[in-house]
Formats: C-alpha cells, structure tokens, sequence
C-alpha cells in the first residue's frame, strides 16, 4: 500500500473504530447508539442554525490550535493559551466599550487590542525563558491563573463591582445581520474569516519568510542555530508572543463575535486547552490545525444535542466524545497495525 | 493489489456512510411519530440549567423539581410536549440550550439563574411570540417574566440560627461568586447573627465559583480548623465539599461540633453520617414555586410578560427548612418571633452588606 493510501485510510479508520467503540458504551448503558449518533449528526449539520453554531465554535478552536501549534513548531510547549485567551478577550471587549468610533476604525482596533494583549501575556513566559531559562510550561500554566483571576478583577473595576461589562458597541461587533438571517438568529460571525487568514499567516511565517525559518531550526536544534549564528532567545521571545497573539485573536472572535460581552468567570473557558489537542491533533500544520479544530468543534458542539434530541445524559456523552477523540489522536497505532497487515499479506 | 485495497477501503467508507444516512432517515420517522401521539391541549415547559447542572442539589435541581411537580400534575410526559431540561456546560452553552429548547417548541422556557441573563434578553428580542422567564435576574421585555427572591430574609433567620447554636462564638459563611443574589445571603446572614449577639465573629469567604467542590472542601477544611463550628454555605455544587469537610470531621470524631447550613433546598440527606447528620437547617429558597406558579400563569393563558415577582418571607418563597431536632423549641421559637417581625415589617433586612 502506498503511503498516500495510508495518509487517507488513517484518519478515517481511527474516526470509524471511535463511533463503533462509542456505540459500545451507548448500547451497554441502556441507549439508542443509532439514535444518539443521529442526534450527533442533527446537531452538527442539521439545519442552517447548527451549520451556524458549530462554525462559531469552531473558530476559536482554529485560533487556540494555531497559537499551540506554532509554539511547538519553534520547540515551545505552550500551555498558556487559555490565558493568552482571556486576556486577549477582556481587551477586545473593552475596546468595544470604552471607546465610539466608527466601524472601519473600531474593529481592528478592538482585534488589534485583543492580539497585543495576549502577545504580550506569551511574551513574559517567552523573556522568562530566554533570559532566566526558566520553563515555559510551569509559567505559562501559572500565567493561565494570573490572567483568569485578573481580568475577573478588572471587569468588576470596569463595570463598578458588577459581574458583566455589557454589551460592546455595534461598531466593533464581528456579527451581522446577513450571517444572522442566513443561519436563522445562530451567533454566526465573520471572525471565520479572520481565523481562516491567520492560518494563512502561520503558514507564510513558517514556510515563506527568513524569521520563519530561524523559529523552525531554533525549535529543531537551538544549540545548531546558534552556532549558525542565529540569535537563540530573541527568537524564543517572537515565537512565545506570536504564539500569544494567535491566542488572543481567539479571545477577540469570542469577546466580539460569540458573547459580545465578558463576563466574570468562575474557571477557565477550556478552549485554549482543548486548542493543544486541536494542534497535535493536525501535527502542529496550518493546515491540520483547521481539520483538528473542525473536528473538535464540531463533535463538541454536535454532542449538545445528544441529550436534547436523543436523551442521553450528558456525562455518556462527554465519554463518547472523548473515545472517538481518543482513537483519532491514537493514529499511530492505527498507522502501525495497517502497515503491518498489507505487509504480512504482501508476504503471502 | 494496492488498488484492490483502495477499492476496498472505498466501498467501507461508502458502506459506512450509507449505514450514517440510514440514521439520519430513521430519526425522521421516530420524530414524526412521536408529534402524532401529542395531545393538542397540552402546555409544555422546559428549563436551562445554569453550569451547576441538574444535580446539584441546591438552585437548578429545586428548579428541576418544581417543573416535574408541575408536569406530573398536569399528566405530561418527559419529552417533546411534555416537560423537559437540558444542561449547560459553559457560558456559551446559554444561548444554543434556549434556542434548542425553543425549537422543540416549548410553551415556556425557564432560564435558571442570574448569568442567563444575556442570553435571555438576546433572544427574547429575536423570537418575539415565545414565552421565556429568568429566576434571579430581572430583563425587562414584554415576552419574559423575571423572578427574585429576597435571600435576605432566609438567610436572616439563618443567622439567627447559627448565632443562637455557635459554641466557639465563630461563624463561617462561604459564599460562590460575588453576585448580588449571594450578597444578599451575606448580608442577610450577618444581620441576623448581629441580631442575637454582636460579638461573633463570621468569617466571610468567596469562592469564585459554584461548580468546585473541592473548593469548597478546602475552605470549608481552613474555617473549622480556625474554630468555626457552623458554616453556612451560598455556593450551590462548591457547598457540596463544605458537607463532605464537615461530615469527614464528624465520621473522625463523632463528638465534634460542626455544622452545615444548607441553601436553596433542603439539604438534610447530604448531611448523613451514619446515623448523626451535620445539617443544622437549609434556608429554603422557593425557586420550584415561583417555576410552578408561572408555569401555571401561562398555562391558563395568563403569562406575565414583562412582569418582575419578588418572593420573600411574606410569600412563602423564603424559609428555613425542617432541623429534625437539631434546633431546640427555644430556639426555633425565638426563629418564629424573628420571622413574624420581618413578615410585618417591623425588622427589614437590608440587601447589601454595609
């Protein structure tokens, strides 16, 4: 078998053999799996409505995947997502409020503001690194607290102790009514858009530009790279901030598009974490990162209306989605057994 | 020989989609039939639960409970047309949950609690000819009836209660998020304890969310080894570690002096350890009457839109629940002086603490 064959044949076993093992559980604890998995489909692809919703959830999916994805394509584990994230949406949102301008002004300002905010949350973890050598898994992990538990702050200082800053003005919100009309009243916004330009974005840096290459071969060998003549820690320093500003984006499609608000929150979004498995999930390419978050945002906004349409009680649902995660993440070894079965039938 | 194997691998990829199709058209038919078996006079409601989730054994789960209430004395059914839930499991859940509610064409959608907010205002102006109600939070649109309750009241009783009980003169209060409704368990609380006695200390600790027990647990675990003997708890499903902290120290040492005052629900059956319990009371909060009164409103085509009910002492939508004989008569009597007071207006507990 060819090596294409088996690049396609991987992904769809793994997909295959995740429904079949999900359908297990469905079927052992008392439920319908042909209905539930119906109820799968019906709430990914069911009418215009859920089309709408499961794009507005995967967009922020796309952003969290590409910031995790292009950390680790420059050897950085970076695990501060969820905060890059929150950061980035308590500036678009503020933006959105404190400020009248008119649209063509006020929307890239308020993305801007969000992209600045969450470089700037990758770029402490980023000098820390480079300067102190101290590792940006243990600091980014702990910058996720500092961001959660200070934007909750700030939004009470913003809205005078209350717990919700408001709406942001219209002039900075990605919705509009076309995309509402067209998906029947869904949040659809154009922050698609802006999520699917910036996977062209990480895809130029990487593969068209010199910095590109210098963040690749610093991830590859940093010791190699110096003694190129590259310059090692400015390099970890642009990775960690770019890294974060696609976090921050991320925030931006929520604080704009999805919520149009922020609100004090009680725990993390989620979304920057589950953004590592959209990133291995694509093997950390632009591209992959799309098929990983399409996947991911879809299974987790279809699975909503498994209790909705076919009763199944949420927590069956979290293990059914996790399984099928599970088996499309475990490739490999779907990978390896494929290889070996043509192989054996190849000696025979 | 490869390409034997691509075709293969086609046709189960074709087979698998069509046996995926099958589901899509079996659904259908289960769907249409179900819509044949309603019966055309029947009211139907339906409810959101906030991230606590159904089971949380406080705020969402009395809501669950009213809505049954209303539904089995009406003969409806869990279902389309009948009476139904779904849960959220983040904020950006709010939004679809309603909508996927609202879709199945409910006759009333109940919101539950204050951070639905958003969602049901948005909505509420998108789809005009539904009717939806939000409890704990007030939004001001002619298709949406809100409910408050004065926690005030209830936890003022509380108070009095703890204050009344306390040995070590400590009282702890673990609240969830710094929300006005559970600031108005705080200040009520601690206006009560003043009531009877001054002196006591409470220590008053926020957690920053509802849904960690493991919060509460660790909180809960700092107040009793401070000296505190009661805690009261305005933390939904974090209050649930408050109960396992308190009934791990009794199971220790059977005679400790620690007690839990439930929220929202009675809360007697988390209290068990073997044969004591560490519930000293629950401060009830009418949340299943105020969800079976509209309920009731809208199903005799009286559905008050736009209208804000507020629930208090006064109207049986606060209270302090059955102690089982953890309260002495003296002091449930003095409990009973203290509630007659607020009821005429002669004590009013204010909202905010000062």
């Amino acid at each position: 078998m060819s090596n294409r064959i088996i690049n396609l044949l991987v992904p769809v076993v793994s997909v295959i053999l995740g429904l079949l093992v999900g359908a297990v559980v469905m079927l052992v604890s008392g439920y319908d799996p042909i209905e539930g998995y119906a109820a799968l489909w019906d709430g990914i692809f069911g009418d215009a409505y859920t089309i709408g919703e499961t794009i507005r959830q995967i967009t922020p999916y796309i952003l969290a995947g590409l910031a995790v994805a292009f950390a680790f394509r420059t050897g950085l584990f970076n695990i501060g997502v969820e905060g890059q994230l929150i950061v980035g949406w308590f500036a678009a949102a503020y933006v959105g409020i404190a400020v009248d301008l008119p649209k063509i002004i006020h929307l890239p300002l308020a993305i801007l503001a969000a992209a600045a905010a969450g470089a700037l949350w990758g770029f402490i973890p980023g000098l820390l690194k480079a300067r102190f050598k101290v590792h940006e898994v243990i600091v980014t992990i702990m910058m996720n607290y500092v961001a959660l538990h200070t934007v909750n702050a700030l939004i009470r200082t913003v809205s005078d102790g209350g717990d919700n800053t408001g709406k942001i003005h219209p002039s900075a919100s990605l919705r509009s009514d076309f995309l509402e009309n067209m998906t029947d009243f869904s949040r659809l916004h154009y922050g698609i858009i802006i999520a699917l330009a910036m996977v062209l974005v990480m895809w130029l840096i990487l593969e068209k530009t010199t910095k590109g290459f210098e963040l690749k071969s610093v991830g590859l060998n940093h010791h190699a790279s110096e003694y190129a003549g590259m310059n090692v820690n400015k390099n970890i320093i642009l990775a960690m901030s770019i890294s974060g500003a696609f976090a921050g984006l991320g925030g931006a499609m929520e604080a704009l598009g999805t919520f149009e608000f922020i609100s004090v929150k009680g725990g993390f979004t989620g979304i920057g974490f589950d953004g590592i498995a959209v990133a291995l999930l694509g093997a950390n390419t632009p591209l992959g990162v799309i098929f990983g978050a399409v996947l991911f945002g879809s299974l987790k906004y279809g699975a909503t209306n498994m209790p909705n349409a076919a009763q199944i009680p949420e927590e069956i649902v979290s293990i059914i989605i996790a399984i099928i995660i599970f088996f499309v993440a475990s490739g490999y070894v779907i990978r390896l057994f494929i290889e070996r079965l043509s192989k054996k039938k190849e000696a025979k | 020989m490869t390409k034997r194997k691509f075709g293969l691998a086609l046709s189960m990829v074709l087979a698998a989609s069509t046996i995926l199709g099958a589901c899509g058209s079996d659904k259908e038919e289960g769907n249409g039939s179900k819509d044949g078996e309603k019966k055309a006079s029947d009211f139907s409601v339906a409810m959101v639960t906030d991230v606590g989730g159904v089971d949380d054994k406080s705020f969402n789960q009395s809501a669950w409970e009213g809505i049954k209430k209303f539904g089995e004395e009406n003969n409806l059914t869990k279902g389309d047309g009948g009476f139904d839930y779904l849960q959220s499991k983040s904020d950006a859940d709010y939004n679809t949950n309603l909508n996927k509610l609202m879709r199945r064409d409910f006759d009333l959608v109940f919101g539950i609690g204050f951070m639905m907010e958003e969602s049901i205002n948005e909505i509420a102006t998108q789809q005009e000819d539904k009717h939806l109600a939000i409890i704990d939070a007030v939004v001001k649109q002619p298709n949406v009836a809100s409910v408050l309750f004065k926690e005030q009241e209830g936890a003022y009783l509380a108070g009095v209660a703890a204050a009344l009980m306390s040995k070590s003169k400590k009282i702890g209060f673990v609240g969830g998020m710094e929300i006005p409704v559970i600031e108005r368990f705080e200040a009520g609380f601690l206006e009560g304890v003043k009531a009877v006695d001054p002196s006591i200390t409470v220590d008053v600790k926020y957690t920053g969310a509802f849904d960690k027990a493991e919060l509460g647990k660790t909180t809960a675990n700092l107040m009793y080894s401070s000296g505190v003997d009661i805690i009261f708890h305005a933390a939904g499903g974090t209050g649930n570690g408050v109960f396992s902290e308190a009934k791990e120290l009794k199971t220790k040492d059977p005679n400790a002096n620690v007690w839990v005052i439930g929220v929202d629900a009675d809360q007697y059956d988390e209290g068990a350890v073997g044969k004591t319990n560490v519930t000293l009371t629950s401060v009830l909060k009418g949340v299943s009457i105020a969800v079976q009164n509209i309920s009731k409103l809208a199903q005799e085509g009286k559905f008050p839109g736009g209208e804000t009910f507020t629930y208090g002492l006064a109207e049986d939508g606060m209270g302090l629940a059955d102690s089982r004989g953890a309260l002495p008569d003296d002091v449930l009597a003095q409990i009973d002086e203290y509630s007659k007071k607020i009821i005429s207006g002669e004590i009013v507990v204010p909202e905010t603490v000062e």
